[in-house]
Formats: C-alpha cells, structure tokens, sequence
C-alpha cells in the first residue's frame, strides 16, 4: 500500500505516510491520500476537465507542500477533484520544478462519496525524505 | 497515561509544567483540568503546551484549556498572550480556521410547537444552509465586494440586508474587527473564498436545534439573563462554523512567510515549525495581523449570512416573522483568534497580544467591550459538546484574570478521526441517533462517524473544570434533538 493513514498523531487532524520508488510516484501517492480524506471513491471522479500546473520551490518537502495546497485551492475556488494524470519534477535555478497535468471533475455529491472537507496542509510533524526504497513522507492536514 | 513526571499540581483544576521542563521555556505552562480530564490528555498537549512557553514575549503562563488536545503548533486549548513590545504573532496560536466560532441564537417557540415540524425544519435548513466538502454559498459576488466583506465582516451584513443592529450588538467586537486591510491577503484567497459566505463547512462544523429543560437550568438568575427562560422547554439555535477556505489559505500564505523569514530577518529559533512566527511589530507581522482580521470579519459575516437563512427557514416553516419567533441572538463567539486586550499584569493594566487556538474569550462581568446587557453577568460562552451529548451555556467570571479571561471551546477530542471511522458507522450512528430523539441530516456519513459522542470527552466534566478554575460559571445545559453536519 503507497499511502497509509496514521491515528496515533493530530487526533483532530489527519495523518498519513506515503512512500513511492521516485519524487514523482510520491507526489501522486500524497495527492491520492489528500484527496481521498475527502472523497471515499476516488475511482468514481471521471476525469472531465484537466489543468496543467507549474510549481517551483526551493527542496522536495516545500515542493510537495505548494503541490497539496494547489489540490486543495482548486477544491475551493472551483470545486473540482483533481488528481495528477502525468508529473515531472526536474532541478530549476530556483531548486526544483513541478510540471504537472491535474485532471477530474466537480463535486458530484450524487456520485462521489464525500467525507471531511480538508482545510490545509500543516508543517506538524512534516517530513519528505529519501530513504534506500525512494522517497517517503508525513503529512498531517488540517480537517 | 501521557502525564509527564514534572507536572505539578497547583490546585485542584491547575496544573503546572515548570521552565525547568524543556530547554527554552521562558514561562511555566499551565493545563487546567481536573484528575480523570488531565490523565485522559493525549502526549501532544503536554508536548506542545510546553512549546508555546518557549515563545518571545510571552507572559505569564503558555495555558492549555480542560478540553486541550493535539493540534499543530499551539495545541487545541491553547493560550498564550505576548508583550507586543517584544513578542511574536503566531498563525499557528490562531489555527487555519481563523475565527471559527459558536453562534446561539434563541426563539420563543417550545419542544412540543416543534416536535410536530422537526423532521421538515431539519431537511429544510439542510437545503437551504450548504454543507460538506467544497460547498459554495447563494450570495454571487464579485472580488471587489468580497473585499469589502472581509474588511467590513458584519457590517457588510447590516448594509447589505442580512443582519440587524442588534445582531451586530451580540457579536463579540461588533462583528469587525477593525484595521482588517485586504491589500494583505493574497488572490488566491479571495479566489478561495468569494464563493463560500453562507456556507457551513464539514468536519466538526455543525448546526444543531436544541431544547432547554428547566431541569438543566443550573443558574436561574443568569439563565433569565440570558433569555433561555421565555417558554418551558424552549427551544435554541447553535451553530458552529468559520472562514472557510479564505481563512485557511490566509494562514497557509503567512505560514509559508513566516517560514521564509522568522530565523533568516529575525534571528527567532523555534523548536516546531507549526510555530512559526515573527515579531509583531515587524512588516510581516503587522500584515499577517491585518489579514487575519480579514478572516475574523470573513467568519463573523459568514455565521450572519446563515444567521439570515436560518431565519427565513423558520419564518416559512412556522409562519411568522423572525421577530414574532424571537429569533434574537445570545451572543456570537469567535474561537481561532489573537486580539490586542488590556490585562491586569502584576498590579498594572497592560496591552497583551493574546492568542487563542481553540479556547473562547470569557470577559467577567464588567469588563470593557462587554454589551451594556452582559455588564452584570459577565460574557455569555456558548461551549458545543459533540452531537449525540449536549452543549452549555456558561457565563465569563471575574477571577479569570490569571488566564486572560479565556475558557475552552468544547469538549475536545480523545480518538483520532482514523479510529472513529474505523469503530463507527454513520448510517447506523444516524438510526441509534433518531432512536434517541436525535433528527441527523449530512453529507457525509464517513464525517458522521467521525464526530460520533464517544470520540469526545465527557462535556460535563470540561465545563465543570472550567467552573472549578473560576474561568466560566453554568449556566444551563443544551440537549440536541435536530442537527445538520457538514
């Protein structure tokens, strides 16, 4: 399983680990887990509309930080479930770069089963390292 | 058990982590609680009161309140107030979900006038309030006019139709927080925002018709006071909500900021980056202090803008005006805040920056800012208890100076939401609840199941250590019999 949720921190809150072989599998293993505190059946988002995303940040840990938050931005401002189709992150003069095309659809309460609305990416705890498997992060979002 | 070897106990609601705790610790930090509250508090709350100690400018005492839990940064129940002179401004000693807050409003109308009507109120608030995740209000505005709502927070209201003079009046600060200047928040979070006034939200955001039982009167006089004693078995409005996604990308925005500059301009160490920070006069701080007042006023306009659907859902159903209905507001109190106040510090009065993370402001009696009809009684507190238990109504006490007149804001959590989605269902929570005399309507049954009773404290032992602390006195008890859940 790439993503686990945690109940032993931020009672309140949500935690999980995610863990992928590349930097590119573990922004699409966080984004699934983000989404999924939201919407139960994430398979049920058709894939309707799609957006390209370009993000640049100084490490991976403020990257995967400005990524989730975009995820959640779009949830407000336009209602809609996204999820990366394709990722590329490569070294930029700023640190590293994220190209990204989101795709899915707006919130269809008759289809998607919806759960705790999530309000923001926290720094508790927060960690994105590499270790020998590939990559590995904590999150913990503010629900 | 989490209780940590050095906590002392000072009386019989206090207890004490001294300086020698932790490295750092400028000020001992204080957790009010009774024996069975402080032994049932997770590891976080001692971890993380016992940071906010280490703050700059922190005065005397880092206080977590009886229904502290975890929470990131500051723990939930935190307070902490700053030499502005020397202090900091922490988001994370406000929260993201900046001013999220409790609103009690009453009506002259009895259990039994509502029973006959529960099931068709409940349904119809639930169409007419949007909840759940992403849900987007029924007032269409345009950027600009959403930049005068979070400059103006209830008085955009009362221009706009939405609110009365009266409601404004019971609002804690008028319903705006003055000096909110919207050239500090970001376009991503008008973006977020202009499309959510109205909207109650999910997670532990709710709103609940409850009945007050004579039985569960525990101060007559207050009670009266308070207007809870119009009718027998009258019934009350609570509800609870906050800015929404504006608030929590306002938060999101500064706490990036405050990453980016607190140790490199400032030179501040801090052993949590959840506690990020910088000194309050400096420019980050004072902008930051700017547009969370923009996410105050965005939060009071929010929980008016619902105030006026609630209204019109009942002036419908019951066929009369608000006003027939006595739909008037007890008071509305802001949760996720920091607010410049006056305190009392050794023998002198002085301005302090006081954050407060999940805890509510509980002014005694006579206290400036009060409405001339809460001098004598102290401020109302409206403390919402889970959704299968019951909330109170409490009343600010005099002897609450040494906590900066503050008391908790609930009844906190002991299981992690993992844990209750995993030990309850939702649908089957909703049937033993209507069972009960309990009417649910949600979006969400996996929310649901998260906010199931048995994932909180006991709220009565919270209020009583409250009592017991001299911070807030009961007032009456609150049983629910209808709620809406985000």
């Amino acid at each position: 399983m790439p993503f686990e949720y945690r109940g032993d921190i931020a009672h309140a809150d949500v935690a999980f680990d995610a863990w992928a072989p590349t930097l590119e599998g573990l922004f699409r293993e966080a984004a699934r887990a983000t989404m999924e505190v939201m919407v139960e059946n994430l398979d049920q988002v058709r894939p309707a509309q799609s957006l390209e995303l370009k993000l640049e940040q100084e490490n991976e840990e403020m990257l995967l930080f400005d990524f989730l938050n975009e995820l959640i931005f779009y949830k407000d401002a336009r209602r809609l479930i996204l999820l990366p189709d394709e990722i590329e992150i490569s070294p930029s003069d700023s640190g590293l770069t994220v190209r990204a095309t989101l795709s899915g659809e707006e919130i269809a309460p008759t289809r998607h089963e919806l759960r705790t609305d999530v309000k923001a990416v926290t720094m508790l705890r927060y960690k994105v390292e590499q270790v020998p498997e590939g990559w590995r992060a904590t999150v913990v979002l503010d629900v | 058990m989490n209780v940590p070897a050095a906590l002392k106990r000072i009386s019989e609601t206090i207890w004490e982590l001294p300086v020698s705790h932790k490295e750092g610790m400028l000020v001992p930090a204080r957790i009010v609680a009774s024996e069975k509250l402080i032994n049932q508090m997770d590891a976080g709350v001692f971890e993380q009161v016992s940071n906010v100690a280490t703050l700059p400018g922190i005065q005397r005492y880092a206080y977590c309140m009886p229904d502290g839990h975890w929470g990131y940064g500051f723990p939930i129940g935190g307070v902490a107030a700053m030499d502005p002179g020397s202090g900091v401004i922490s988001p994370g000693g406000i929260g993201f979900d900046i001013n999220c807050g409790m609103r009690l409003v009453l009506t002259n109308l009895t259990a039994e006038q509502v029973q006959p009507k529960l099931h068709q109120l409940i349904d119809r608030l639930f169409e007419r309030i949007p909840t759940g995740v992403g849900c987007h209000g029924f007032i269409k505005m345009k950027g600009d006019d959403f930049r005068s709502v979070v400059q103006h927070g209830s008085r955009w209201c009362l221009k706009n139709g939405f609110a009365s003079q009266e409601d404004l009046d019971m609002t804690e600060e008028g319903g705006c927080f003055p000096g909110a200047d919207a050239s500090h928040i970001s376009q991503k979070a008008v973006e977020r925002g202009y499309n959510q006034l109205g909207t109650l939200g999910s997670g532990n955001h709710y709103c609940e018709i409850q009945v007050v039982q004579p039985h569960n009167i525990m101060d007559r006089e207050l009670a009266d006071a308070f207007g809870l004693t119009t009718v027998p078995n009258q019934v009350v409005i609570m509800f609870h909500c906050g800015s929404r996604g504006f608030g929590h990308q306002v938060a999101t925005d500064y706490l990036k900021l405050f990453l980016s500059v607190m140790e490199r301009k400032y030179g501040i160490k801090i052993v949590d980056r959840e506690l990020a920070c910088a000194p309050f006069h400096s420019p980050e701080g004072q902008a930051y202090f700017s547009a969370m007042k923009c996410a105050v006023n965005m939060a009071f306009a929010n929980r008016q803008v619902i105030l006026h659907r609630i209204r019109e859902v009942f002036s419908d159903l019951f066929h009369a005006s608000p006003d027939e209905l006595g739909l008037r507001m007890v008071y509305d109190v802001a949760h996720n805040t920091a607010k410049l106040e006056r305190h009392l510090v050794n023998g002198s009065r002085k301005e302090l920056l006081v954050h407060r993370k999940g805890s509510t402001r509980a002014f005694g009696p006579g206290l400036p800012g009060l409405p001339e009809c809460y001098q004598k009684t102290g401020q109302p507190v409206i403390i919402g208890g889970s959704m299968e238990t019951g909330s109170y109504l409490l009343a600010g006490m005099s002897t609450g100076g040494d906590a900066w007149f503050t008391t908790a804001h609930g009844s906190g959590r002991t299981m992690s939401r993992h844990e209750a989605k995993k030990s309850f269902r939702g649908d089957k929570l909703q049937r033993d609840m209507e069972q009960r005399g309990i009417y649910v309507r949600t979006d969400s049954f996996g929310g649901l199941a998260e906010e199931a009773g048995a994932a909180y404290k006991n709220i009565d032992d919270v209020v009583e250590a409250t009592e017991l602390a001299g911070l807030s006195k009961r007032v009456a008890r609150l049983v629910p019999i209808g709620n809406i859940k985000g």
